[in-house]
């Protein structure tokens, strides 16, 4: 990997330099068949008029909005609860090849299409909202789960507990050691929850999502301020209220607060599973004979040309160039917010602008893009970038902050950027990139169903056609693809020696 | 002669713990000079002031260094002169190494023993090597002062003397913390001695022997 390592005396780029340019390169290519029209005639009056609004805020209906809030917290609170228990029990058992298998698959599909599939079965429920957060993030907190006690060095002190029941030297020993970093990061996929709650009124739940899309269809723009501020206070004093000590009583209230629980409809579990996910051709097949087999082929080949291709096609092109986008982005924003570069009253800015961006769902921001540019893959492109480059940049820029220079490093901030900061985290930004890129092709997926033509949108069209089949085939691909992805981030994140620590 | 540096009756801490007292002395222009002392008494902290005292003419080779490791040598070298060019020159020179920046940084890398590693990550280096690419930066940058901490600490005998005869004949004005006082005597013309967090000693250095420099590192 490292052909710039033997004596040389001729300049040859390095192994990371050789991966940023092919991606930027690749990302270029994509740009030709990428569609990045502004179709309204006057985008930018439209644009003016939406940020006029937050000068006055205001709801319609307060009590709606205000219960739509409850229900976008209590539908975290009950997801995330739910999920960190059962991804902590699986995390136990991460060594084993089918629960990884599993793990990989269920966090593979993003929540809002594990939404559109458990909407089928338990209709517009409290179930569907609360279980399309907690079945992708229990993969997710398995496998974090499983990081964390891999790397607390357990193992090295196992064999200090002879003769020790399991359950009290697992107390003993590995307690003390991940207790903290499973509370911060349950804290912070809390956070996650509470995003992925609020855009899930966008499918039609009940949470903030709902209101808001209904806000902005009719160009309330007033009401579309107040319900993003109020998301906003919630993220940010997360801080404050979410307490340890408050947790039970929070999901006491939770579960009293939510809607009535509909009854579960059983022949409507039956016939999702018996019926309407089997392939078209198998249904009412008496016996598997060549002309089912046929009729089968048939049904996989015209789906997989016809829509799983070109979904393929536009996801993988849009990912791309969001991926990069999201980078160059995010090595402009990371000295705004770095001690190293600005002093106080000017960095204040750029670190709350990052907190909105970042606390602003990727879908929101889609959305809201979407109604002022048109339906081209601009707006998915931009917000993509906007909330992932906010993330790395934030975080980039708490890492350069503790980088100490040489006393006599250059004075220039220009000079200061490109030889002593950006060489040093370059490793690191490098990582949280490629940490992202299987999370920003699941979020361009997703964005198809606003009409950009990823898989998303076939999958919504699939499902809106009540063809199942079709809709849990393309998931399965969507998933599949995803997993590539990772694997393949692993592998460059391997190979270029890539950590999330930084290296000085 | 001018004065680079002076201390009237100061006192230097390192973090909350103060290592020199209440000490005063002055260094002129073209005086190269050799502080000593037990490592623990001072001569970091010292030098650090004195680096604040001429922000803008010295030249450093810090102990702990200070290199970028996963840029090159070259890169490492040129950066001593990064205030000297524009950010255009600096960027393209980062992306795309100039030919005559290319020559020079050969020509000082080749004095410096430090053969066919001009474009290796400094972090691939060794110890020796990395020592060498901090000194090339300072001697790229050609200032009038260099202020030197342990300079030479990872090097043989044979490329310690060369190097520092380069640094002495090169530089108007030197500073630097020396362990081995028989390199303070052969090449500096004063030498500075700390101990117990004072100046015990502060001579020009043909009055000196070396059993005179060894006692500051005996004594407690």
């Amino acid at each position: 990997m490292n052909a710039v390592n033997t004596g040389s005396t001729s300049y040859k780029l390095g192994a990371r330099s050789w991966v940023s340019v092919s991606f930027i390169a690749l990302a270029l290519i994509c740009l030709i068949p990428a569609d990045f029209e502004i179709y309204p005639s006057d985008p930018w009056l439209e644009f003016t008029r939406f940020f006029s609004g937050v000068a006055n805020p205001s709801i319609n209906n307060i009590s709606f909005a205000f219960r739509l809030l409850v229900n976008t917290t209590s539908f975290a609170l009950l997801g995330v609860s739910l999920s960190c228990v059962i991804g902590f029990f699986l995390s136990l058992h991460f060594h084993r090849r089918l629960v990884r298998a599993v793990c990989a698959f269920v966090r593979a599909v993003h929540e809002i299409f594990w939404a559109l599939i458990l909407l089928q079965i338990f209709g517009l429920s409290v179930i569907t909202g609360v279980l399309a957060i907690a079945i992708p993030y229990s993969g997710v907190f398995a496998k974090v789960y499983s990081e964390i006690m891999e790397e607390s060095g357990y193992r090295r002190r196992d064999q200090l507990f002879f003769h020790v029941d399991s359950v009290s030297k697992f107390l003993y020993s590995k307690v003390p050691d991940v207790w903290m970093h499973f509370r911060s990061y349950t804290r912070y996929r809390f956070e996650c929850g509470l995003r992925s709650s609020a855009i899930l009124g966008f499918i039609g739940l009940p949470t903030l999502g709902f209101t808001l899309e209904s806000a902005f269809s009719q160009g309330n723009y007033s009401e579309v301020w107040a319900l993003l501020l109020i998301f906003y206070l919630l993220i940010s004093t997360l801080g404050l209220w979410m307490r340890k000590a408050l947790l039970p009583m929070y999901l006491i209230t939770a579960i009293v607060l939510l809607p009535e629980i509909k009854p579960v409809s059983f022949d409507n579990i039956a016939r999702f599973f018996s019926h309407d996910i089997v392939p078209y051709p198998l249904r009412g097949a008496v016996e598997l004979n060549a002309s089912v087999f046929a009729d089968l082929r048939n049904w996989f080949w015209s789906i997989f040309t016809e829509q799983a291709l070109p979904g393929i096609w536009d996801t993988l092109v849009l990912t791309q160039i969001s991926l990069v986008a999201t980078a160059l982005l995010a090595l402009f924003l990371f000295p705004l917010v770095s001690k190293k570069f600005f002093k106080r009253p000017a960095r204040s800015f750029w670190e709350i602008l990052l907190v909105v961006l970042r606390s602003t769902p990727e879908y929101m921001l889609a959305y809201m893009l979407l109604q002022l540019w048109g339906p081209s893959m601009l707006p998915a492109v931009v917000a993509i970038a906007v909330h992932n480059g906010a993330i790395i940049g934030h975080l980039l820029g708490r890492h350069s902050g503790s980088l100490a220079f040489r006393a006599d490093s250059s004075v220039s901030r220009v000079n200061r950027y490109l030889f002593e900061v950006v060489p040093r985290v370059y490793g690191q930004f490098l990582a949280f990139l490629f940490y992202r890129w299987e999370i920003i092709f699941r979020e361009t997926a997703i964005l198809g169903i606003l009409g950009i033509s990823t898989l998303g949108f076939y999958i919504d069209s699939a499902i809106q056609e009540l063809r199942m089949d079709r809709a849990i085939l393309l998931i399965i691909i969507t998933a599949l693809i995803n997993i590539g992805i990772d694997v393949i981030s692993r592998r460059l994140r391997s190979n270029l020696h890539l950590n999330l620590t930084p290296n000085v | 002669m001018a004065t680079l540096f002076t201390f009237k009756e100061e006192s230097a801490a390192y973090g909350d713990k103060t290592v020199l007292s209440n000490f005063s002395f002055s260094i002129e222009t073209g005086e190269k000079v050799a502080l000593i002392g037990k490592s623990g008494s001072g001569k970091s902290t010292l030098l650090s002031l004195m680096q604040k005292q001429q922000t803008a003419g010295c030249a450093l080779i810090p102990q702990d260094l200070g290199l970028v490791a996963s840029l090159s040598s070259f890169h490492n070298t040129f950066m001593g002169k990064l205030d000297q060019h524009s950010r255009t020159y600096n960027f393209v020179n980062l992306v795309y190494p100039l030919s005559e920046e290319k020559r020079l940084v050969t020509e000082l890398h080749r004095s410096l023993n430090l053969n066919d590693k001009l474009f290796v990550p400094v972090g691939e280096l060794s110890g020796g090597e990395q020592q060498r690419v901090a000194i090339a930066r300072a001697l790229y940058a050609q200032r009038d002062i260099l202020l030197g901490d342990e300079p030479v600490s990872s090097l043989d005998e044979h490329q310690s003397c060369d190097i520092l005869n380069t640094i002495v004949t090169t530089h108007n004005t030197v500073v630097l913390a020396l362990h081995d006082v028989d390199h303070a005597l052969d090449y500096a013309d004063r030498v500075i001695g700390l101990s117990n967090g004072s100046i015990a000693l502060d001579s020009p250095a043909c009055d000196l022997n070396r059993v005179d420099l060894i006692g500051l590192y005996q004594n407690d």
